[in-house]
């Protein structure tokens, strides 16, 4: 690795106690149209420590992406208004900080990047340009400092010849490389977090494969936190610590890697991992998810799961399952967690 | 019926594609257009479709499978070759018989929210069909055709006067497919149709189409960059890379023997579910870009990024031919059979 | 940095789809169906300027269609010893030059104006769609021969070729003077019309279902009315409107110069040229009729653009 000025943060002492570095309490967003209210959030808490990657994983309309948004402070409120809970950075709460504050936080401490780099970059500024704005702008670099350190940070992110590149504009780019510009903007200010929105769903597969093992690179040698958020399995599996699991705006299940694959706790990851086709394998007819992601609108009663679930008993339409703890740190919110894990069911 | 009922023998050759070739020309200047130039999108694709079987199409973006899909579907002419369906070139018909030919081979596009006309209700899509070729249903008949073919692709009949916009992603993605359906057609071509669907509902449209082609005997070119599906679906598979396929052989031999080094790339770079199973495969990554397909590299143009690269490469093209290494046809010289997947 | 622009949730209904996209699904609400037209239809029954052009245009439709609901005089009887007589309980704005009624005038005056307006916005809408769809659905050389000729037309001032065009007509009948009104408008009025409509022609011809047509075997003539046209005609509907305002005013012009339309066709036109004449001596003449064809070009201008922006799914 070339000697940059973008050093390995050092592990944040935790502040009194258990803090974690980031930690969502119970978090409740909703968004208010003319054509009704939609529970988007409905009581997500999970928590993130330094130099993990924790994955969030959710089909659309799961909630996967507000929560992030929430953390960045980049909803668009209205219409969308969180209700309650905390977000908690380093100890002090995100939602109660004036905006002031809260820019701070937001690109040098947390980071954000998204799926579709094209639309995220100015197509009329060389990348160079906009890699260095936040160091001029909040580090008050000058332009040759800044410049010097956009090409740091792209050698970094291993764009090749980074130095005759600099001043080239994005549509100069391929999809990877405009994705590996994005992060490099996202690394300027060394962000203890970064969260990732959906990296490399718009990339081919060999370009993902590239990205993915980039932020693995990244995460060990910056010693950088991260959020994933997507809702490819396949892409989980490689690189996550510890996956949440959403569903209509809620977490329900939370375990570490491994023993989600191998004994999932809840029957949607159960049924996802089912119903997804294997490369290493060539089955019968796929395993499915019978009927529709719920209307947000119209949440159903009870589990919000249960109109799918095959497993589904009375109790599921009328009371919401609690955090059933599986031992571990694993929870589920199923009242048969445990048997659905075990395979009783 | 499209096609004669004698003829239904399975396994036997329906389509056969030969050479075929689209260059797509760059032109310069305003009002007399130079050709500077060609987007070779489809440089010489050969391959054979049987009835009953799906051929799968993987590639990346920019490897020409969705030209490759437009070309047989006669949304653009080709620069050269030929395809023969029936007996007929499909590229040397016209008029009536080229309305024939249609009937007999249509196609499911990839996004379900433009694929369907916003301004016309579900019956009305799924029956236009039969207004083109009316000699496929009686006029009386057609109303009960379409609820047929609704019911068939799992959707509830009562909602034939419904539009687009009032059904969701998966649910339009069967109407497109019923609307395939309508004609009775021997090969359906899908392109990218589950792409642009959630991943619990790719499972539902996956299962239909092949509960379909086993129901009417159906014939599929499934063209998609998503390795496991298109393994899951595929008895027979080819590898596209910048317009050329690199690789074909059955499922089994793609998935488990990959002797390109373009598959072998290609599969190691699919994430696979499961924690475990990562750490056991060989990790091949691939450097560099995808080189332009308005001037390709000589030679193999894979070799830009191949690992095997030598002189050779750049001097002689590696056709697409059976190897000594491994039994089904591979474009390289140095094809080797690698397991990397299960 | 534009990463930090607010998104609405990639979950949005109105987001467009991403590839693992089912975003409108979820928040779908019952059995409400959330369409365009659906959505447009509501912000305009929202929007006061949109109630308010809608009325000044029934109103003058109105009066075109049945004149006597508004005024219960004759426009036509002009006594001279009332010339420029003040206002009184048989005339709200008294007299003319001539001795006629000057509301009455008025009234009667909106005929001509909206047919005049109404045909020749029919007219150009008819032209406009027909080469609009050829060049943008063909394409090619059709496309480059009528784009020239819609450059070429389009460079020709309308007025004056209006002048010298409606000058070589001779007649004094005054169905044969509102006909040559309205053809020449429209024929000199077409194209920007057709630049809408073959723009929007342009797009949907790229639509895949356009194309799942094509592959059905559909011919040009199915597609180009099945399913280009529907698709297309919105813009055109807004642009058609806004331009019945300016033919209006364009007709109001022409008469007013005292090439358009003439005695004894009622028209603003001649009346503000008939009150500029005499404006020493009272003005109101010539401030109702000028403020009869302000207010209607205002109308029809106000309803096309808040149609326009009913329609426009980037502004919501």
């Amino acid at each position: 690795m070339t000697t940059t000025s973008v050093q390995p943060t050092p592990a944040p002492a935790p502040a009194g106690g258990e803090g974690h570095l980031l930690d969502v309490r119970d978090l409740h967003v909703e968004f208010r149209t003319r054509e009704g209210v939609a529970k988007v959030i409905n009581g997500v808490s999970y928590h993130l420590d330094a130099g993990e990657t924790l994955a969030v994983l959710g089909e659309s309309g799961s909630g996967k992406s507000v929560t992030a948004q929430a953390i960045m402070g980049i909803l668009d409120m209205p219409p969308a208004v969180i209700t309650s809970g905390e977000i908690r950075y380093r100890g002090e709460d995100l939602l109660g900080m004036p905006e002031g504050q809260r820019r701070q936080v937001r690109g040098k401490e947390i980071s954000m990047i998204f799926q579709d780099a094209l639309s995220a970059l100015n197509p009329v500024f060389p990348v160079g340009w906009q890699i260095g704005e936040t160091l001029r702008e909040r580090e008050g670099l000058s332009r040759a400092e800044a410049r010097r350190r956009a090409v740091e940070l792209m050698e970094l992110v291993k764009i090749p010849a980074a130095r005759q590149r600099v001043g080239d504009y994005p549509h100069q780019f391929s999809g990877g490389m405009r994705q590996r510009v994005m992060i490099a903007m996202s690394l300027a200010l060394n962000p203890r977090i970064l969260i990732a929105d959906e990296p490399t769903t718009a990339l081919d597969v060999t370009v993902q494969a590239q990205i993915m093992d980039l932020l693995s690179d990244l995460r060990r040698d910056l010693n950088m936190a991260m959020i994933l958020i997507t809702h490819d399995l396949g892409v989980v599996a490689g690189v996550a610590d510890r996956i949440a699991v959403m569903y209509a705006g809620k977490i329900v299940e939370h375990a570490d890697v491994r023993s989600l694959y191998r004994s999932p706790g809840h029957p949607y990851t159960k049924g996802l991992l089912e119903s997804i086709p294997r490369l290493d394998q060539r089955g019968q007819q796929l395993a499915t998810i019978k009927g529709l992601p719920p209307n947000l609108m119209r949440i159903p009663s009870g589990c919000p799961f249960h109109p799918r679930c095959p497993f589904a008993q009375p109790v599921c339409a009328d009371v919401a399952p609690p955090e059933v703890a599986l031992g571990d740190g694993r929870t589920s919110r199923c009242h048969f967690a445990e048997e659905v894990r075990d395979g009783r069911i | 019926m499209a096609g004669s009922e004698q003829s239904k023998v399975r396994g036997e050759t329906i389509l056969e594609v030969d050479h075929l070739v689209k260059h797509f020309p760059i032109t310069q200047g305003v009002a007399l257009k130079r050709r500077t130039g060609a987007v070779q999108a489809v440089d010489g694709v050969s391959f054979e479709l049987r009835r009953g079987e799906t051929l799968g199409v993987v590639g990346e973006s920019g490897c020409g499978k969705s030209t490759l899909a437009k070309l047989l579907m006669r949304l653009e002419t080709p620069t050269s070759g030929r395809a023969r369906l029936d007996g007929r070139d499909i590229f040397k018909v016209s008029g009536a018989e080229l309305r024939r030919l249609r009937r007999n081979m249509q196609m499911v596009m990839q996004d379900p929210y433009t694929s369907l006309n916003p301004r016309m209700t579900v019956g009305d899509i799924v029956g236009e069909p039969f207004e083109i070729h009316p000699e496929a249903a009686p006029k009386g008949e057609r109303r009960r055709r379409v609820q047929e073919l609704l019911e068939v692709v799992g959707l509830n009949p009562e909602h034939i006067n419904r539009y687009p916009h009032q059904f969701s992603g998966g649910q339009r993605q069967r109407i497109g497919i019923a609307r395939a359906l309508a004609l009775r057609p021997e090969i359906i071509i899908c392109d990218e149709p589950v792409s642009a669907l959630d991943v619990s509902i790719q499972a539902q449209v996956i299962n239909l189409l092949e509960q379909l082609q086993d129901e009417f005997g159906l014939s599929y070119i499934f063209i998609a960059h998503d390795l496991s599906v298109v393994r899951h679906i595929s008895d027979r598979v080819a590898v596209m890379y910048l317009g050329k396929i690199v690789e074909m052989g059955t499922q089994e031999e793609i998935y488990e023997r990959p002797s390109h080094p373009y598959t072998q790339a290609l599969l190691s770079a699919v994430p696979v579910p499961d924690p475990e199973a990562r750490e056991e495969r060989e990790i091949i990554r691939l450097t560099g870009d995808v080189p332009s397909p308005a001037d390709p590299p000589s030679g193999c143009r894979f070799r830009t990024r191949c690992w095997k690269a030598q002189e050779i490469c750049a001097q002689q093209e590696p056709l697409l031919v059976r190897r000594a290494a491994e039994p089904h046809p591979s474009a390289c010289h140095f094809a080797e059979p690698k397991h990397l997947v299960g | 940095m534009s990463d930090f622009e607010t998104v609405a949730a990639t979950e949005n209904p109105a987001a467009r789809p991403g590839p693992t996209g089912e975003p409108g699904d979820a928040r779908r609400g019952g059995t409400a169906a959330r369409s365009l037209a659906g959505d447009a239809w509501r912000d305009l029954r929202r929007n006061p300027i949109f109630w308010i052009s809608l009325a000044l245009v029934v109103v003058v439709a109105a009066m075109a269609a049945v004149p006597a609901l508004f005024t219960g005089s004759d426009p036509n009887d002009c006594v001279l010893s009332r010339q420029h007589a003040g206002p009184s309980g048989a005339a709200i704005f008294g007299y003319d030059f001539q001795g006629c009624d000057v509301y009455a005038r008025a009234v009667y005056g909106a005929r001509a104006s909206l047919l005049v307006g109404a045909l020749s916005a029919l007219l150009t809408g008819v032209i406009a769609v027909v080469v609009g769809m050829l060049a943008g659905y063909f394409g090619g050389w059709v496309d480059s021969a009528l784009s020239r000729v819609i450059d070429i037309v389009l460079g020709i001032p309308l007025l004056l070729a209006a002048i010298v065009l409606l000058k070589r007509v001779s007649s004094d009948s005054p169905g044969l003077r509102l006909a040559a009104v309205i053809l020449v408008l429209a024929v000199l009025g077409w194209t920007t019309a057709a630049r809408v409509v073959r723009s929007s022609v342009i797009t949907a011809k790229g639509q895949d279902y356009v194309a799942a047509a094509r592959m059905l075997g559909a011919g040009h003539g199915r597609i180009m009315w099945r399913h280009i046209l529907p698709n297309a005609l919105a813009p055109v509907l807004v642009v058609l409107t806004i331009a019945l305002g300016s033919f209006i005013a364009a007709e109001a012009t022409l008469s007013f110069l005292g090439i358009g339309l003439k005695a004894p066709t009622i028209s603003w036109g001649i009346d503000i040229d008939a009150g500029r004449t005499h404006m020493r001596e009272s003005a109101t003449p010539l401030v109702v009729p000028s403020a009869f064809l302000a207010l209607t070009v205002l109308a029809f201008i106000m309803l096309g653009d808040a149609i326009r922006d009913a329609f426009d799914p980037k502004l919501r």
